[in-house]
């Protein structure tokens, strides 16, 4: 935990310096190079997917991005380590699916729910956060835990309101005007969801860049250091937390929103710790808290292993058992197992990143330092004698 | 008040089974200052070892006379067993991130909770498996009520292990050093106290509690699933919480008391048994936001 003390900080403000200022020079337009080949392919990806199977699976994949995006938030910028974020997700879901389907035969538009879900999605956030956010860390989690066991169950069991076990079906989707041939409806067809969610993910992706290294985002990454010291240099420790937990739960208002109108249906069950929470804060440590890049990359990994890997792995190891044909390994069922697995591996991923490398497969440079040689906050515990 | 008594029977036997569970949560966050979110999952292990032992010896079908020895046995190895699983998870999982920032042990902790998970179903599979129900049965007739025999004894068994557990702090060397460890670490070790023994022992003793409670718990309800620890995880740690977490008779208090508030909710109210876990996690928030010292906890000192 020794650290030379004040090296940290002006290396860090030159780096962010660096990096806002490559963005603009000769040498910067060099670099955006893989970026502008990456968003081309994107963007030409459906046309080259014939019958879009792969187009559908990178659109689900999409509003588990702008989940782990909307967590990198709370836990990875500001610190707060939040076990309910489904609750947010079901509340943006279900604020769209009361407002756009039969239930009530309202039907307002996809694109003013879009905005409003968020906010609602945010409102929740802030009445969590205010009275809870001045507990400690460790209080919040279980705090936040229990509220995201709370909202799937109010959900289920209010049964006027959210149609109980069964849910809400028939929910509205998406329409444009028509352009170009296409009528506008998006329908079951994933490839305008495809582009809705892309659009959604750039414009969250900018957002959040800007959030992160406004005076906001620096905020955040000071009480996560040391939220003694934070406060003494005059931030106001409580606002700029409820600003990310709100910040936070917004984005999974967007994803609840997408989500609902992508899948025509919300049932409770699709919202419990073990599907949504869990899965998304795994999405987070893997990819490396606090840095964008890394929580997509992890995002996507986690969203790979989940509905590719353990569905396609079995059929690879019954036929490879097969194919050896030793019978006892035929006798393992391996197969199975592996299916089953999505619980041991995510247990595995959370604790195998915390002990061999904290800052997660790709690096916020500034999280690795803070992880490594620990924050501040301990060494003002070490001075204290508290370690 | 038949039904009254019957209702607080039911909750005072739910409650010592959630108590058995928070006592474990109580310690571990008394010594170290860790929410060990993987003792839910641990609770649901010490049932399924119990399940283990008791078909291994047989007892399905035992008389009383080899019944009682038996059960001791199965009692002893699935309480030391699952101590030493508790010990091993310490060990490996939390002692190498004593020293990190605080999100990294409660993250380790929520994956290990997962880790457990993952390997029960495994081994058990998705569903509810039956345990046998090894308890007398039969009723005790009071004249204004009767109530289960079982449930006498669930709970008079759990009041027993907590009484011995309260002596075994107040009273013994191991406890004194438990109690030093809590209160500061640093001036303990300059004492001379392995606080590495003393923290191992700690998840030993919280580990085999939570056995003892998964055994009873297989016993009273007969099945058994592998994710039953969540839920039951949850509710136990309001329980600490309630009672004062880090105060191992609060814990005890908490547990029977959330016990009696979620039968009596299921009782007296229609409908409200699938509103019960919503008003136990709103009395977990309410609790840590307006009185986070709980019934009985002395402040900690925030670092």
């Amino acid at each position: 935990m020794k650290r030379p003390s004040g090296q940290r900080q002006p290396g860090f403000l030159e780096r962010a310096r660096s990096f806002e200022l490559r963005g603009w020079g000769a040498a910067g337009r060099a670099r955006n190079v893989p970026y502008l080949l990456l968003g081309i392919a994107l963007i030409l990806f459906p046309i080259l997917d014939s019958d879009s199977s792969q187009v559908n699976v990178a659109a689900d994949a999409g509003h588990w991005i702008l989940l782990a995006l909307g967590l990198n938030i709370v836990v990875g910028y500001a610190g707060l380590l939040d076990l309910g974020y489904a609750a947010f997700f079901a509340i943006g879901s279900y604020a769209f699916a009361i407002l756009a389907s039969g239930q009530f035969h309202i039907h307002i538009s996809f694109w003013i729910l879009l905005p409003v879900s968020a906010f609602i999605a945010a409102l929740f956030g802030v009445l969590l956060g205010a009275p809870t956010l001045r507990l400690r860390g460790d209080y919040l989690a279980i705090v936040t835990l229990g509220f995201g066991e709370i909202v799937p169950r109010v959900f289920r069991n209010a049964t006027p309101i959210t149609g109980g076990v069964n849910g809400i079906v028939g929910i509205d989707q998406p329409r444009l005007p028509p352009i170009l041939g296409w009528d506008g409806k998006f329908g079951f067809n994933p490839v305008p969801y495809y582009y809705l969610i892309l659009a959604i993910l750039i414009l969250s992706i900018f957002l959040i860049n800007n959030l992160r290294n406004s005076r906001l985002g620096r905020a955040w990454m000071a009480i996560r250091e040391d939220e003694v010291a934070a406060s003494a240099t005059g931030i106001n420790t409580v606002t700029t937390k409820l600003l990310a937990f709100a910040l936070g739960a917004s984005f999974s208002g967007f994803a609840g929103t997408y989500y609902a109108s992508k899948l025509f249906l919300v049932v409770p069950e699709s919202f419990s710790f073990q599907a949504v929470s869990v899965v998304v804060l795994v999405m987070v440590v893997l990819g490396g808290m606090g840095n964008m890049r890394g929580v997509i990359v992890g995002a996507i990994l986690i969203y790979t292993i989940q509905t590719y890997l353990l569905i396609q792995l079995p059929g690879w190891i019954d036929s490879a058992t097969a194919a050896l044909n030793i019978d006892w390994l035929t006798k393992l069922d391996l197969g199975h197992y592996a299916q089953q697995s999505n619980y041991l591996i995510f247990g595995l991923i959370l604790v195998g990143i915390m002990l061999l490398r904290p800052q997660g497969l790709i690096p916020s440079a500034q999280r690795k330092v803070e992880l490594e040689l620990g924050t501040s906050e301990d060494s003002l515990a070490e001075l204290q004698g508290q370690v | 008040m038949r039904f009254f008594v019957e209702q607080l029977t039911f909750g005072l036997t739910d409650g010592a089974i959630y108590a058995l569970i928070a006592l474990g949560y109580t310690m571990v966050y008394g010594i170290i200052e860790l929410i060990n979110f993987a003792h839910g999952d641990i609770y649901t292990v010490g049932g399924f070892l119990g399940l283990t032992a008791i078909s291994l010896l047989g007892l399905e079908h035992a008389s009383p006379v080899v019944l009682i020895p038996g059960l001791v046995v199965v009692f002893a190895v699935a309480m030391a067993v699952n101590g030493l699983i508790g010990v091993t998870i310490e060990r490996v999982a939390y002692r190498p991130l004593r020293n990190a920032p605080r999100l990294a042990p409660l993250i380790t902790a929520v994956g290990m909770s997962f880790v457990l998970e993952g390997i029960i179903f495994l081994i058990k599979g998705p569903n509810d498996v039956s345990y046998p129900n090894l308890l007398p049965s039969g009723n005790l007739n009071l004249g204004f009520a009767s109530i289960g025999v079982a449930n006498v004894v669930i709970i008079l068994l759990a009041l027993g292990l907590m009484v011995a557990l309260n002596a075994f702090i107040q009273r013994t060397r191991i406890g004194r050093a438990m109690r030093a460890t809590a209160q500061d670490r640093d001036a303990a070790r300059l004492m001379g106290i392995n606080i590495n023994r003393t923290i191992a022992i700690t998840f030993f003793i919280g580990s085999a509690l939570a056995a003892a409670g998964g055994i009873i718990n297989g016993f009273y309800f007969q099945t058994i699933r592998f994710d039953q620890g969540f839920r039951a995880g949850l509710i136990a740690f309001t329980a600490a919480v309630f009672g004062g977490i880090g105060n191992v008779v609060g814990a005890a208090i908490g547990g029977f008391a959330i016990g009696i508030i979620i039968d009596f909710i299921g009782g007296y109210f229609q409908g409200g048994a699938q509103w019960s876990d919503v008003v136990v996690f709103s009395i977990l928030i309410g609790t840590l936001v307006f009185r986070p010292t709980g019934l009985l906890g002395t402040r900690t000192q925030e670092r």
